[in-house]
């Protein structure tokens, strides 16, 4: 029996002022009909490649350079511009990414489906509208008869996929090409996403192509996997098998870095390093600066005096001699009262209790919208509150609006931001970026101490010190978090929060920069606000976790009870409905 | 060196680009040579047409030397004072660029000052600024031009006027454009306020106008400098026009605009090349400062390419 899928040495090439690129190299892949079949690897592996060659949609100037790729034995390489449109959504289809971009705003549900529907078949307007609500149906969207005619800004993130899903579905194709299908979703509704196209996938018996970063996902619903880096296969084979037991070290690298649901890691171990080094880089350095002397720094001299490290395990529930206090933290934006009106505005956060200890991490979850990041911006003074207090070692803490900016808070607490590509000034060198906090909080005079820290700090948060030299537009995602945790570190700070500082990035680098987060907590004692939507990750980090819905603590534990015995309802659902690798065995 | 600077125009977009665009290439050398001719004019013109003992009025009116009756001392030809044209065009150039340089100057610093402070601030302010751009934008540019001009006349001592007249139409010039770089700073502003390094410093309680200054100022530069590019041969344009219409500089100190006003009196009794020439250079000019501006505004828009 032939594959309903057949791609062979697929070669796609890029042609740049760099000279020619080689975006996928030589891939191979087969997918038989009612499979699913993964392909996962970090950015850059040439994934969404993959997927946009065999739909026909590379963009210019990529091209096919070499291979085939065959449609249940049809060449599709050599097919041209027409035939490839009128075979696009006939016979393969695509989901995408981001439900809120894929679907046209100005058009009805139904005007898009039907549309779809009667380009492909001769079907009267009547017949086709029949055919659309029997589809919604299928994708488990209620009352379907009815929602028809809505926009879709009156769904949700969720349901709009599952429109997404029956658009691809409305010309019944034989292969569906998912890129990234759930990652603009919560885990509950990914769960529910991945659900229906295993069953459709089953029930329909269509090929699907699931493109995607996230190893969870994977080992969800894939039945075969393909591990992709650099436009190259490095493994290939049945889910189970290529995720349980992987063979090639690359694979074992990234399994290993895949943060764990079920356990703690008190360091990720075994991973490769994806970032090449020039050459040279290392040789640059800056007479007496070293890591020590930035260890040195932080932790000596200071007039705040510095505490123990916390051991793991010493948490407690205990609000008394908390670093952080907060009392029935309240966040409204968009209030308003004039002559006329009022404006009751939304309530971001609603009530919330927590407290930190000194050396403690405390993980905050939740899903998108649960308020999260209020809470640190509220922490920080960007977000004015609307009622309740803050303490900060012990003396109440202003709100954004009262908090003078000489207060001694702006130094003691520092963040690290979600997104590395916008926390850094492109238009400064990084030494210019990290010499800022030094000379702004005065912890060191202008010259050549203040290189000599930079440069030790660099080394402190694995860069070279040649770093300090360049732009943040030279580096990576990691490389420039790395840089970010550093410019906090520069304050010397007390206190840390983190706001889904790894979201961002890749799982490789993920692990790279939760070890160097675990390593400056345990020296410098410091106290993290870990923010995330990823338990697994919160697993690795927290001491306590507080989980967060809409705006209000559902449920505040000891990290290791919220893990293994979780009281709330919805925090037991959270922990359920996020991917688990445990079908996979022990990891080395 | 050779090697370094090969590497360096593969790194840096905009002057890889600009290698590989003719158009780009050849508008900046004209706009080169003739910005060098204007400032270098005391030393390439052949006579200084503000000295009243350097031209005599038997001169007048001669035509280009190339044509019958012409006079090789004058290549393309004398006006009606008798000055030496190309000097006249040289020392006007200078001129015009001076005041489409000051102008737009000018209008840049007030504009991007109100559009990032505008822009950073927000809430009542910016809704109060922004209403005033709005105002000043349904006027003409040369309606407010003429109006400040006019007051300006009106105000200052007769006796003052001449001296006082660069400065008087570099304000009229500037105010007359400064809403473009209020209005794209401002958008740029609004950009750059919510991303995260901006976040940071506000976090550190760094002040207000240094966060502007120090932080988003440099990231919102690549647009203004496109208007800034696109705006000098409106401002230039604008001079040209203000001293056609005799609102301008002095008729005694030659500027291209006032030499075309002269020049259009002559047209009809077949003088052509008085007005000729001075509006061939300015067009020149203007094309070649308009293709430089769209050249910047495609090599920063990444939409584009």
């Amino acid at each position: 029996m032939t594959a309903l899928l057949e791609v062979r040495d697929l070669t796609v090439s890029i042609p740049s002022r760099f000279g020619e690129f080689t975006a996928v190299n030589q891939v191979s892949l087969e997918i038989d009909a009612g499979e699913i079949h993964g392909v996962v690897g970090e950015s850059g592996a040439g994934k969404s490649t993959v997927g946009s060659a065999i739909i026909g949609l590379l963009e210019s100037p990529a091209r096919i350079s070499k291979g085939s790729i065959r449609l249940q034995g049809d060449e599709l390489t050599s097919l041209d511009e027409t035939d490839y449109h009128r075979l696009r959504g006939d016979r393969i289809s695509m989901i995408f990414q981001d439900p809120q971009t894929s679907l046209n705003p100005l058009l009805s549900i139904a005007d898009q489906l039907i549309e779809t529907i009667r380009q492909h078949r001769k079907l009267s307007e009547e017949d086709a509208r029949r055919q659309a609500i029997e589809l919604l149906a299928e994708t488990g969207i209620d009352s379907a008869e009815q929602r028809m005619n809505d926009y879709p800004h009156q769904f949700s993130g969720g349901m709009r996929q599952r429109v997404v899903i029956a658009l691809a579905l409305c010309t019944d194709p034989e292969l569906i090409i998912a890129d990234e299908p759930t990652t603009a979703l919560d885990v509950s509704v990914q769960k529910q996403i991945l659900g229906l196209i295993r069953d459709l996938a089953a029930q329909r018996k269509v090929g699907f192509l699931l493109i995607t970063h996230d190893i969870g996902v994977i080992a969800e619903i894939t039945d075969r996997v393909t591990v992709l880096q650099h436009g190259k296969v490095v493994e290939t084979g049945p889910t189970a098998a290529v995720l349980g037991s992987p063979q090639e070290p690359y694979t074992q690298a990234l399994m290993a870095a895949v943060p764990r649901l079920d356990r703690r890691l008190s360091r990720f171990r075994n991973i490769v390093s994806v970032e090449t080094r020039m050459e040279g880089e290392n040789l640059w350095k800056i007479e007496g600066a070293s890591a020590s002397h930035a260890s040195n720094w932080l932790l000596g001299g200071d007039k705040v005096a510095r505490h123990a490290p916390v051991a793991v395990g010493r948490a407690t529930e205990r609000a008394d001699n908390a670093l952080l206090r907060v009392d029935d933290l309240d966040v409204t934006f968009g209030a308003r009262r004039s002559w006329f009106s009022r404006t009751p505005g939304l309530k971001a956060l609603s009530g919330v209790s927590l407290h930190l200890h000194r050396g403690e991490v405390l993980g905050v979850v939740g899903e998108s919208g649960s308020g999260k990041s209020t809470l640190a911006k509220a922490i920080v003074g960007l977000a004015p509150t609307s009622g309740g207090s803050m303490q900060f070692n012990g003396s109440p803490l202003p709100d954004g609006r009262h908090r003078p900016r000489s207060h001694l808070v702006r130094r003691q607490i520092q963040m690290v931001f979600q997104d590395p590509y916008s926390s850094l000034n492109n238009r400064r060198t990084v030494e210019a970026i990290l010499t800022e906090p030094l000379l702004f909080y005065k912890l060191a005079s202008k010259g050549a101490d203040t290189r000599r820290l930079v440069a030790s700090v660099l080394e402190l948060v694995e860069m070279p010190q040649r770093a300090m030299l360049k732009y943040p537009h030279q580096f990576s995602g990691g490389q420039r978090q790395r840089i970010a945790v550093a410019r906090a570190l520069m304050a010397r700070p007390d206190f840390l929060i983190c706001d889904e500082p790894t979201s961002a990035l890749d799982v490789s680098i993920q692990a790279q920069i939760l070890n160097l987060l675990k390593d400056l907590q345990s020296n410098f004692g410091l106290t993290i606000l870990f923010i995330s939507h990823n338990l697994a990750v919160v697993r690795q980090m927290a001491d306590r976790v507080v989980v967060l819905r809409r705006g209000q603590v559902v449920e505040s534990a000891v990290s290791e009870t919220f893990f293994n015995a979780p009281q709330a309802d919805y925090s037991q659902q959270l922990l359920r409905e996020t991917p688990s690798l445990s079908l996979l065995g022990t990891p080395v | 060196m050779i090697a370094r600077f090969r590497r360096y125009a593969i790194e840096n977009e905009l002057l890889h680009l600009f290698l590989h665009n003719r158009v780009a290439q050849l508008a900046a050398f004209i706009a080169l040579v003739m910005i060098g001719g204007a400032v270098l004019a005391s030393f390439v013109a052949p006579t200084d047409p503000y000295d009243l003992a350097s031209y005599d009025l038997l001169d007048s009116l001669l035509p280009p030397s190339w044509v019958e009756g012409g006079d090789p001392r004058f290549f393309i030809g004398t006006d009606d004072q008798g000055r030496d044209l190309l000097s006249a065009i040289l020392y006007g150039t200078r001129l015009s660029l001076t005041v489409g340089l000051l102008s737009i100057s000018f209008a840049c610093v007030l504009g991007v000052s109100v559009g990032l402070t505008a822009g950073y601030l927000g809430g009542r302010f910016d809704a109060f600024v922004m209403r005033i751009a709005d105002v000043q934008l349904s006027l003409p540019a040369i309606l407010t031009a003429l109006l400040i001009d006019g007051i300006a006349r009106g105000i200052l001592p007769q006796q003052s006027h001449d001296d006082l007249m660069i400065v008087v139409l570099t304000i009229a010039i500037g105010l007359s454009l400064w809403v473009n770089f209020a209005r794209t700073a401002r958008a740029s502003t609004f950009v750059e306020k919510n991303k995260e390094y901006v976040q940071a410093t506000e976090i550190m309680g760094m002040h207000p106008v240094r966060i502007m200054l120090v932080q988003i100022l440099p990231n919102i530069l690549g647009p203004i400098m496109v208007i800034l590019t696109v705006d000098l041969a409106v401002a230039i344009l604008l001079e040209a026009t203000l001293s056609f219409l005799g609102v301008g500089v002095p008729p005694n100190q030659p500027s291209l605009g006032t030499l075309i006003r002269i020049g259009t009196e002559y047209l009809f009794s077949g003088e052509w090349w008085i007005v000729a020439f001075p509006s061939l250079t300015l067009i020149v000019l203007i094309v070649s400062v308009n293709i430089l501006g769209d050249f910047l505004r495609d090599a920063l828009n990444p939409k584009l390419r």
